[in-house]
């Protein structure tokens, strides 16, 4: 037997990330490499950064110093040539091509529904906008698109016209999630995607986001207080406190040998039912 | 004799014990092991001596303190030891597997899909992943009225049949098997032993623990005794490492791949 590929190409880095709000708030010394296809989980107490350092990642939120690099690929749109590897340095771009390059090729899923979803406008209208921003046009095919995505994350297609103030949590949260991944992004951000929701539905939610990140081959950034949560999604781990990384590494390693006194004081603490 | 596919070289195990002011537990030192493609090897030794946690070091979930635990390809060695976290998924999908003796439950994944899914990691078709999935649920005797039900509620012998099935589903070239007998029936004892006996015909390495003796001397090519390695012997030292470690032991945890 050959030796197999194990390397992916570089897909997002981090490097020398600060962003302090005053002496260990914040974050800094981030330096991390994210591969195609890899689930990145950031887990913290609240209060260790990870909020954050997602904000900084995702483009909300320059950092004091260091750098954000996007490798844009084979897409290629919002990178320029096609076909061709481009380092894009996310705060030295002009602000119309970051917002380009969230709307067209990185998700965010927030926390709250709310801070994603326009609530006035029909579940459908949700869904489609993201489309329609990608210069998608065709009636039918937008409403086929959310009809198609909104079975997908198990929501009933007949809502189609409702508006999602008349869903609840969970629901909205799973809308909110069609309405990320309609247009495939290669990059998705999560924070903390089952906060927040009762313990049947973040199952529920778990799943869906486990099959949807094997099928569409996603990349994802997930930051979550929720160890459980980190290992059945992640399969790398960087572990938070007060604004730095104190351990790296393997989900499975990170929990079932932890090096640092935090990480085992972090997952000693947690209760296994 | 046909070269090894997994060796190890003065293998060492330290847990570090922050709870408990920095002492540091020495569990294995210098262990030394040769597998070869279409053997399986048996780790042998007190029970409770500490042999699963060779295994997680080779599955990754312990990390190696000392020594070297190298993987031996046509084309060149990969050192475990020293491999980077992101590669570990790709290496876990194509060439370890791991077959725990407990089943890590997620709900609402139906025993079929728990099946299919290293399958699925690697790309194959659905059809083909069912197909494949359904016939070992059958040959393990999985009534298939819980094919479709979330394994939460089974029992721990019909988690575990779930669980070697899921196993032995992707055929990889190195598989650690974790007591895959233990809470079986004579009956699918005789399944598991057949399932082995044709992962060797096809060249699959194996490096196990089996408390029952008769499957042993069925399936042992070879028997790698522990003593003299371990060091926690007499008492539970799985156990003993994780109550002085203080941190949660858990089977081997399978993530997403």
């Amino acid at each position: 037997m050959k030796r197999p590929q194990l390397e992916r190409p570089a897909l997002l880095e981090a490097r020398a990330i600060q962003r302090l709000y005053g002496p260990g708030k914040g974050c800094e010394e981030i330096d991390f490499t994210l591969h195609q296809g890899e689930v990145l989980g950031i887990v913290g107490e609240s209060g260790s950064g990870k909020s954050t350092l997602l904000r900084v990642l995702s483009g909300l939120e320059a950092p004091d110093r260091g750098q954000v690099v996007y490798h844009a690929g084979e897409a290629g749109s919002v990178g320029g040539s096609p076909g061709k590897d481009e380092a894009l340095d996310l705060y030295a771009i002009s602000e119309a091509r970051r917002r380009a390059l969230l709307r067209m090729e990185w998700g965010l899923v927030h926390q709250n529904p709310r801070d994603g979803l326009r609530l006035g406008v029909s579940a459908g209208a949700n869904v489609g906008e993201r489309l329609m921003a990608l210069g998608q046009r065709h009636y039918g095919e937008l409403r086929a698109a959310g009809q198609d995505w909104m079975g997908r994350v198990e929501l009933d297609p007949a809502r189609i016209d409702d508006a999602p103030q008349t869903f609840s949590g969970g629901m909205q949260q799973r809308l909110q999630i069609a309405r990320t991944l309609v247009t495939q992004p290669r990059l998705v951000f999560m924070d903390e995607p089952t906060g927040g929701l009762d313990v049947s539905v973040q199952a529920r939610l778990l799943d869906m986001l486990r099959t949807l990140t094997r099928e569409l081959g996603l990349s994802v950034i997930l930051v979550t207080h929720d160890l459980a949560v980190a290992r059945l999604l992640a399969h790398r781990l960087m572990v938070m406190r007060r604004g730095r990384v104190v351990e790296a590494g393997l989900t499975d390693q990170i929990l079932d040998d932890p090096q640092h006194p935090y990480t085992q004081l972090l997952v000693s603490s947690v209760l296994t039912p | 004799m046909t070269s090894p596919f997994l060796t190890a070289r003065r293998l060492d195990k330290t847990f570090m014990l922050h709870a408990q002011g920095g002492q540091a537990l020495p569990v294995m030192r210098g262990l030394e092991l040769s597998l070869s493609p279409g053997e399986c090897l048996v780790l042998a030794g007190r029970s409770g001596i500490g042999k699963s946690t060779l295994l997680k070091m080779v599955n990754g979930n312990y990390r190696v303190s000392g020594g070297q635990l190298t993987l031996h390809f046509e084309d060149g060695e990969l050192e475990l030891s020293a491999l980077p976290a992101h590669a570990w998924h790709l290496l876990r999908r194509d060439v370890i597997g791991y077959v725990s003796q407990f089943l890590r439950v997620v709900p609402r994944v139906s025993a079929r899909e728990v099946v299919m899914e290293p399958l699925l990691a690697r790309g194959c078709d659905v059809s083909e992943a069912r197909t494949r999935a359904e016939a070992l649920l059958a040959r393990l005797n999985l009534p298939e009225r819980l094919w479709e039900l979330a394994p939460g509620t089974f029992s721990g012998g019909e988690q575990q049949r779930v669980n070697i099935a899921r196993g032995f589903i992707a055929e990889h070239p190195l598989l650690l098997l974790d007591e895959p007998t233990a809470s079986l029936d004579a009956a699918n004892r005789e399944v598991v032993v057949q399932l082995i006996e044709e992962a060797k015909a096809r060249g699959t390495a194996m490096l196990g623990i089996f408390h029952d003796e008769e499957v042993r001397e069925r399936v042992a090519d070879r028997l790698l005794e522990l003593e003299g390695h371990m060091l926690l012997g007499g008492t539970d030292a799985d156990r003993t490492a994780s109550d002085q470690t203080s941190f949660r032991q858990t089977d081997s945890g399978e993530s997403l791949s």
